[in-house]
This record gives C-alpha cells, sequence and structure tokens, in this order.
C-alpha cells in the first residue's frame, strides 16, 4: 500500500477520537440518578411521572411550536384532567420553583445543558 | 381555441399561481403537511386555535389618534411595551425598539409638506404594522416570521436564523436585530415573558401572549384613549368606528403592503 | 489527480503556509463575532448588511463568469480557450465557496443553518440562492474534475459531462440573477427596485469575473511558466471590455430613470452615494473612484494594441476589477440602506473585526484556489 504509515496512523488517530466518549467515561462512577428536590405544593406533575422522565424533551417542543405558531396556549391532561398554561416559566418552573436543584441537577446528570434557558428566564435568577 | 393559446393561458396560470398567489399555490402544498397549519413548503396564514378566555378576531388592526397623542403618552406606551417585552435599552445604532417614538414626517414621508397648521401634530408612534401583504413573510427563509389568519405577524424565536433578510423587506423600520446579548441591557427581566439572546430578529407582535389570556395590547391599555384595538371586519369594533368617524392614513399604502395600523389625522 | 497537490516548491508551499495564517487569524475574529454577536461589526439596526453579504454579492460575479470561456468554447468551438477553460472552472468553485462562507459568517445564528433545509421555503429568494449557489459549486466540481481527469489519461471526456457543461451555462446566469433578486423585490429600498439590477449584476460580473481570470492566469504564469496560449487572454479581455461597457451604460440608464423621474425615495441613494445626502457621504470618493476606475479601464482595454500587450492588459483588467469591486463590494448593499425607509440617516463603515473576518475568508477560498490551480496547471503541464 502507498504511504501505508500515513494511512494507518491517520485511522487509528480516527478511531481514538471516535471513541473518546467511551474512553473518557472508564473508571468514573456508574450512573446514580441524582437526587432531586420534588415539587411540595403538589403531588402530580402534569403527566405521569415515567411519562414525564422520558417525554418532557418532545413535550416542551410540541408546546412551543403550538403556542408560537398556532396560538393554542393550553394543555388538557388526561392524567391530572386539569387545565395548565403552555409554558415553561409559568407551569414548569411554578411547581419545581428550585430549577437548579431538579431540572439542571438532572441534566447535569445526564450531561445535557437546554439553551432555553438563554431566552426563558428562570424567575429565581432574576437580579430584583 | 388554437391550441398554443390554450397552452399559453394554462402555462400563464401556473406561472400566476407560482408568483403572484403564493397563498392559492401555498394552500395546495399545505393540505396533508405535517403541522396542521404550516404550509409545507410556501408560507401560509396560520390558523389560531385560540383557548375560551382569549380575545378573538378575524382580522386585528389598530387605530392611532395621532391628534390625542402626547410625547408623555408615548412614552408609557413604550415604557409599558419594553418592559413587559424585556425589550433591552442599548444606546447604540444597534439598538432595539418594538414601539418608538418618530417625527410626523418621518412616518408619513408621502403626506407631509411644509404648509400644514400650526397645530398639527409633529410626532407619532411607529410600531409592526402587521401588514396584509407583509414583505417580511415574504422574504423569510425559514418561516420564522408567519402570518396568522387574523393577521398578526409573528415571531418564531425559536427558528429565526439571523439573517436579517426581513429587515431588508421590511419598508417600515420595525424590525431590530440582537447585535449582542440583550440581558445586560435589560433593567428588570419580567420572568413571564422569555427574553431573547443574541442572533435573532424581534419585533412588535400585537401582544399575541396577551390576546390570548383575554387582555389587550399593553400599549393600547396605557394610551388614555389615544389607541384602539379591534377587529377590523366587525363594523362594531371599536376601530371601525374608529375609522369610520374621521380621516386616516396609513404609512406608505403605495407600496401594497396594507399596514393594519391605521393613523387618524 | 490531488497528489499534484502535494508536490511543490518551497515558494508554494510558503504561500499556502501565508494563506493559513491568515485563516487563523480570520478564525481568531470570528470567534470573537461568535461569542459577542454580530456587535463587532459597523452593521445597525439601519444598515443590517455590509460587508459580508456585499462580497457575496460581488464573488458571486466573479463565479459566474466562467461561462464568459464556457460560451465561446462550447457553443461557438472556439478552441483557443480549451486550455483556460479548467482554470474559470476551478475559479468557480473557489468563488462559490467564498460566497457560501460569507452567507454563514453574516448569519446572527449560525447554529441554526439547518433550518434553511429543514422548513424550506420557496417564496423566500434566499431558499433559491441557496439552491443555485450548491448546484453550481456540484456543477462545477463535477464538469473541472471530470474534463481534467480525462486531459490527463489524454483521452476525450465521457459522453455524459457535456449536459451538465451546457447546464452551467442557464446556472451560471441563474446565480447571478437570483442574487440581484434578492435585492431587486424589496419594497421601500428604491436603490434596488429596479428591473435592471440583475443585468446590471451580470453585466459588471462578466467584466470583473474574466478581468480575474486574466489576472491570476498572468500570476499563473509567471510561476508556473503555464501558457494560455497566444492571444487568449487578449481574446478575454475583449470581453471584459464589452461588459463593462454595457455596465456602465446600464448604470447611466439608471441614473437618467432615478434623476429624471425625481423621485425621491429613489433617487435619495444614488444622491448619497455620489453626493453625500444631508452631510454624509462616507463612500462619495470611493464611488466616484470606482467610475473613474470603470471609465478609465475601458479606455485602456478598448484599444486592440493595448489588449496585446500584457502590461497595458494587466492595468486595463486590474482597473476594471477594482471600479467594480468598489461599485458592488462597497457601494451595492451600503447604498440600499441609507437612507432608511423613514428617510433616517445611519452611515456604514465594517470594523476591523469586521475585516479581520474577511480576510480570513478571502484567504481560505484562495488556499483553495491555489491548490485547485496547482493540479490543474500540473496536470495540463504533464500531459504536454
Ligand atoms: C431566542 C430565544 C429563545 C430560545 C433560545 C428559546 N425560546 Fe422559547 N420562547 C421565546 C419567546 C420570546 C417566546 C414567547 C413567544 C411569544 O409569546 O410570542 C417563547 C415561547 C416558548 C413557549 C411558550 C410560552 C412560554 O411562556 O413558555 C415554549 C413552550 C417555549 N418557548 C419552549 C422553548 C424551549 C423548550 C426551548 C429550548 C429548547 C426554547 N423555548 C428556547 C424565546 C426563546
Ligand atoms: C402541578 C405542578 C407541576 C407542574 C406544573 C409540573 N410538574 Fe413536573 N412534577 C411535579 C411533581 C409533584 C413531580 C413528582 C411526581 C412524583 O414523583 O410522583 C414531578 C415530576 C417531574 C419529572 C420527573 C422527575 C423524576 O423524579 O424523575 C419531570 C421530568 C418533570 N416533573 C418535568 C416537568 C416539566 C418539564 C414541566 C413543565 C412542562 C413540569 N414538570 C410541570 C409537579 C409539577
Ligand atoms: C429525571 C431527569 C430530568 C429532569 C428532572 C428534567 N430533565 Fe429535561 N432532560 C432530561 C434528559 C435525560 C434529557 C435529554 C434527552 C435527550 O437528549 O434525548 C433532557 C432534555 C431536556 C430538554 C431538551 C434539551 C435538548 O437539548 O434537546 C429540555 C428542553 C428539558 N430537558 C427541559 C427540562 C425542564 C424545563 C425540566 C425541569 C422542569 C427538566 N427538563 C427536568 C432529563 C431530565
Amino acid at each position: 500500500m502507498y504511504d501505508k504509515g500515513k494511512i494507518l496512523t491517520g485511522l487509528a488517530v480516527f478511531v481514538v477520537f471516535m471513541t473518546y466518549p467511551f474512553w473518557n467515561n472508564i473508571g468514573r462512577a456508574a450512573y446514580v440518578k441524582p437526587e432531586l428536590e420534588k415539587p411540595r405544593m403538589a403531588k402530580e406533575c402534569v403527566e405521569n411521572v415515567e411519562y414525564m422522565r422520558a417525554e418532557h424533551m418532545a413535550m416542551l417542543n410540541e408546546w412551543r411550536d403550538e403556542v408560537v405558531r398556532n396560538g393554542m396556549h393550553e394543555y388538557h391532561s388526561s392524567f391530572t384532567h386539569q387545565t395548565y398554561a403552555k409554558s415553561l416559566t409559568k407551569t414548569c418552573l411554578k411547581c419545581h420553583e428550585n430549577k437548579d436543584k431538579f431540572c439542571d441537577k438532572c441534566h447535569t446528570s445526564v450531561a445535557v445543558s437546554p439553551y432555553c434557558w438563554d431566552c426563558h428566564v428562570d424567575p429565581k435568577g432574576v437580579k430584583q | 381555441m388554437n391550441t398554443t393559446r390554450r397552452c399559453f393561458l394554462k402555462l400563464a396560470s401556473i406561472a400566476a399561481l407560482g408568483w403572484g398567489g403564493v397563498r392559492p399555490a401555498a394552500q395546495v402544498l399545505a393540505s396533508g403537511g405535517a403541522a396542521p397549519s404550516e404550509g409545507l413548503l410556501f408560507a401560509s396564514r396560520h390558523a389560531v386555535h385560540a383557548g375560551p378566555h382569549a380575545l378573538t378576531a378575524k382580522r386585528w388592526a389598530m387605530v392611532i389618534d395621532t391628534r390625542a397623542l402626547t410625547s408623555e403618552i408615548i412614552k408609557d406606551m413604550v415604557e409599558v411595551c419594553h418592559r413587559i417585552h424585556n425589550v433591552p435599552d442599548i444606546p447604540t445604532k444597534q439598538n432595539i425598539k418594538w414601539i418608538w417614538e418618530t417625527h410626523f414626517e418621518n412616518l408619513f414621508l408621502d403626506d407631509v409638506h411644509e404648509h400644514l397648521p400650526a397645530d398639527h401634530p409633529q410626532i407619532g408612534v411607529a410600531l409592526c404594522n402587521h401588514c396584509d401583504n407583509p414583505p417580511c413573510v415574504r422574504v423569510c427563509p425559514t418561516k420564522a416570521t408567519f402570518q396568522r389568519e387574523d393577521g398578526i405577524v409573528m415571531m418564531d424565536f425559536h427558528r429565526c436564523i439571523g439573517c436579517r433578510y426581513c429587515m431588508a423587506g421590511c419598508p417600515y423600520g420595525s424590525r431590530s436585530f440582537n447585535f449582542m446579548d440583550p440581558r445586560p441591557y435589560i433593567a428588570k427581566i419580567t420572568p413571564e415573558f422569555p427574553t431573547r439572546t443574541k442572533g435573532v430578529v424581534e419585533k412588535c407582535e400585537f401582544c399575541a401572549e396577551r390576546l390570548a389570556e383575554g387582555k389587550l395590547p399593553a400599549c393600547v391599555e396605557v394610551s388614555r384613549g389615544a389607541v384602539v384595538f379591534g377587529d377590523l371586519a366587525d363594523p362594531e369594533s371599536p376601530v371601525r368606528k374608529a375609522l369610520a368617524s374621521r380621516y386616516s392614513i396609513r404609512r406608505s399604502p403605495t407600496l401594497g403592503t396594507q399596514p393594519c395600523v391605521y393613523y387618524l389625522v | 489527480m490531488l497528489e499534484k497537490a502535494l508536490q511543490g516548491t518551497k515558494l508554494y508551499w510558503g504561500w499556502l503556509a501565508f494563506l493559513a495564517l491568515l485563516v487563523l487569524v480570520g478564525v481568531g475574529c470570528y470567534w470573537q463575532q461568535l461569542t459577542h454577536g454580530l456587535t463587532i461589526t459597523g452593521m445597525s439596526r439601519d444598515v443590517t448588511w455590509g460587508f459580508y453579504i456585499a462580497q457575496f454579492t460581488f464573488l458571486v460575479g466573479v463565479a459566474a463568469s466562467a461561462v464568459m470561456l464556457v460560451i465561446p468554447k462550447y457553443l461557438h468551438d472556439y478552441k483557443k480557450f480549451t486550455k483556460i477553460l479548467i482554470l474559470g472552472e476551478f475559479n468557480a468553485v473557489a468563488m462559490v465557496l467564498l460566497c457560501l462562507l460569507f452567507i454563514v459568517a453574516d448569519l446572527g445564528s449560525p447554529q441554526r443553518l439547518m433550518n434553511v433545509l429543514l422548513h424550506p421555503t420557496p417564496n423566500s429568494i434566499l431558499f433559491w440562492d441557496m439552491v443555485v449557489l450548491n448546484g453550481y459549486l456540484l456543477i462545477n466540481i463535477l464538469v473541472g474534475w471530470v474534463t481534467l481527469e480525462a486531459e490527463r489519461k489524454q483521452v476525450e471526456p465521457p459522453h455524459w459531462i457535456k449536459f451538465f457543461i451546457y447546464l452551467s451555462i442557464p446556472w451560471a446566469v441563474s446565480i447571478h440573477t437570483v442574487t440581484a433578486f434578492l435585492y431587486a423585490g424589496l419594497p421601500g429600498r428604491g436603490y434596488w427596485l429596479t428591473a435592471v439590477l440583475a443585468a446590471r449584476f451580470l453585466s459588471s460580473a462578466f467584466a470583473a469575473g474574466p478581468a480575474f481570470l486574466i489576472l491570476v492566469t498572468y500570476i499563473a504564469r509567471a510561476f508556473t511558466g503555464f501558457d494560455p496560449g497566444k492571444d487568449v487572454l487578449a481574446t478575454l479581455g475583449k470581453t471584459v471590455v464589452y461588459a463593462m461597457i454595457v455596465n456602465i451604460f446600464l448604470f447611466l440608464c439608471e441614473v437618467f430613470t432615478v434623476s429624471y423621474s425625481q423621485i425621491p425615495s429613489h433617487s435619495a441613494h444614488l444622491q448619497y452615494l455620489f453626493f453625500g445626502y444631508h452631510g454624509h457621504g462616507v463612500l462619495v470618493p470611493w464611488m466616484w473612484a470606482s467610475m473613474i476606475m470603470g471609465v478609465a479601464g475601458i479606455l485602456v482595454l478598448l484599444v486592440p494594441k493595448n489588449r496585446k500587450q500584457d502590461n497595458m492588459l494587466i492595468i486595463g483588467c486590474l482597473l476594471v476589477f477594482i471600479g467594480a469591486w468598489i461599485d458592488k463590494g462597497l457601494g451595492m448593499i451600503g447604498g440600499g440602506f441609507v437612507p432608511n425607509p423613514l428617510h433616517e440617516i445611519t452611515e456604514y463603515v465594517p470594523t476591523q473585526l469586521e475585516l479581520g473576518v474577511s480576510l480570513g475568508i478571502y484567504a481560505l477560498g484562495f488556499l483553495v484556489l491555489t491548490v485547485l490551480y496547482k493540479i490543474a496547471i500540473g496536470v495540463k503541464q504533464e500531459v504536454e
């Protein structure tokens, strides 16, 4: 093979690079679900917990499009049989008052950082 | 009819569908699209699925009484709008405004001359005209700015790529771009309405979020009667009554944009 | 053929290293823009497009100019252009790449670029610009590569490539037409709202583009001994001068319409550009320089004797190229935004960081151009 050395080195670098996330995690503690601060003023989320855990990102995206693009501001939950405003700040954060100890804590543990908060406001963090 | 002529007519009508009538074409393409009201390709008017508490209309419009407006009233209107919508106060030419005071002759380039009566208004207020035929919607490459069936020209801040084509398209200077992170320039953040980030365009939305809660636009509320808001399609609405009562003009009507903000003179 | 790009003199590598350094400078400046936003530019609420979009507009024209070689060669069987055809095509590749980079540099939220594909919107001319630019890029890569490979193997290029060669002709026209339509369809921007804009864009492109090709061919000749063939550049010079004459003619048509009709929203922009408006006129000296250079370039190149003389041809092409660059790369965009639709005046001057980003982009484009030309000329000299 022409330029065998270079090609093999290139391949090796590529493989290491692509698998970096796995290497990087070796030796770290296995994932444990973080202790989350549960809302005090309510017992139930807008949908059941399993659903929320798995689907809240998709749900929020849907809310976003429905509010902004279709003018649908209200969410009827068939789980709690209640109506909620489709709003990050006005709904989610109303119950989950402490974003740091709820949303962020969980997100940090799974290494996602939703960019929503560049615009959406956590009332706690606002300078008064 | 001779065949070539018929062919020509057929072609011409297809062409007209493509160019003149983006909307009819859009409706064809929009049906069967994934999102219920967003055109699959062409921009189409979005249906509004308002809740039971919402104020609704066939065609929202605003009527501004230029003789009743004072600098003080305008100041209040600007203040409340910019406060509740977290509009930053940036002291440079890269500033952001949704509604602002300007000279009468800048508003109505074609309608002002030097021999007007001395008591004619010197100032006026400018905001998005929520045109019936909005050039900004026509040019937007992502449908980040789009029009609802009730006429409101909306911004989807989540989709805007910041190309600023809409700003070149708007003949009223109604749009602003976030050249920088706006948060340091907001005196006191109102948590209920999201701020924006650097890199997106923004403008007045006729307080769509307030209409959904059954409230009038904030600037109307503080205008001490100088501004009325309502359904242009309803002859009994305050806007229609105001328009019937006095002569009114719109900004640059010759451009064909069909503004829905009217000024009583 | 790629290996041709890897074998070169010290000078070649030094030049590439120099360009790479400039690219790094550009990356540094762009990093500033990413962290602080477009506030690092001279743009404002009133002048919302600036140097980036102006460069994009100008370069689309330079890219389209390959067609000025393709038409004589393939539609008129003018064989003399065979040899430099590939230079035109590879030039188009590098220039379209530059265009795309300038568009991305201008975006406020480049991380959302894909929204243009996720939510395609044909009522936006920007959508069509994306389609035609990317198409033109692909066509020229394909045609350039296939014909060069055939040349290297000393066989006729495959038959199907003809289709793409002919396709490239209307496509080249389309990229600049669509780019003009970006501007020409906007109500309330009097300077651009003219049917002659696309024609003006094309004519200035067919002057500046071939002028650029002539200049880089001279450079290539100086460094590689590449011989474009007798009289080829002089003939191309003819294209430059006639296109420039048409360009000036169309500009004068515009001047007449605007100044005889005396509609303020149309005339204010030309007045701003050439005489200043209410005491504002940063571009006035530039615009006059552009006019003088354009006319001088025409006078030089119109004389057949001058076109056959290397030095005069170079001078003429430089004049035309710089003249057209000022007109489109500075005046066209800035002038359209001043005064704004409310007849307020906010002037625009690019900042150093903005120029730094642009420098980096240009350097990257020239890097690609150098490598592509190295390959093309390498193959040609190998065959000879
Ligand atoms: C560029 C700023 C920006 C970003 C980033 C952003 N939003 Fe928004 N969002 C807004 C604005 C502004 C509104 C209000 C729009 C209106 O009322 O017209 C809004 C409205 C919403 C709404 C409905 C109303 C409300 O109060 O919540 C939802 C839901 C939403 N966004 C979800 C999200 C999610 C989820 C993300 C992150 C994935 C996100 N947004 C990121 C600016 C942003
Ligand atoms: C009415 C108050 C209320 C609202 C509004 C609310 N939540 Fe909850 N949420 C709760 C409660 C209470 C729990 C804990 C339920 C349990 O553990 O049984 C919970 C649980 C969750 C969980 C699961 C946490 C875990 O233990 O894994 C997620 C995720 C979540 N909420 C997200 C959201 C999001 C996103 C929103 C906004 C769309 C939202 N919640 C709105 C009250 C609320
Ligand atoms: C039980 C853990 C948990 C809690 C609590 C939680 N999230 Fe999440 N969230 C996740 C995970 C996991 C993802 C990533 C999903 C993926 O990448 O597909 C995510 C993703 C998201 C996303 C999409 C981000 C993206 O980049 O696409 C949003 C928006 C979001 N969460 C909002 C919230 C909000 C608001 C809260 C608090 C009210 C919250 N989440 C609480 C686990 C959680």
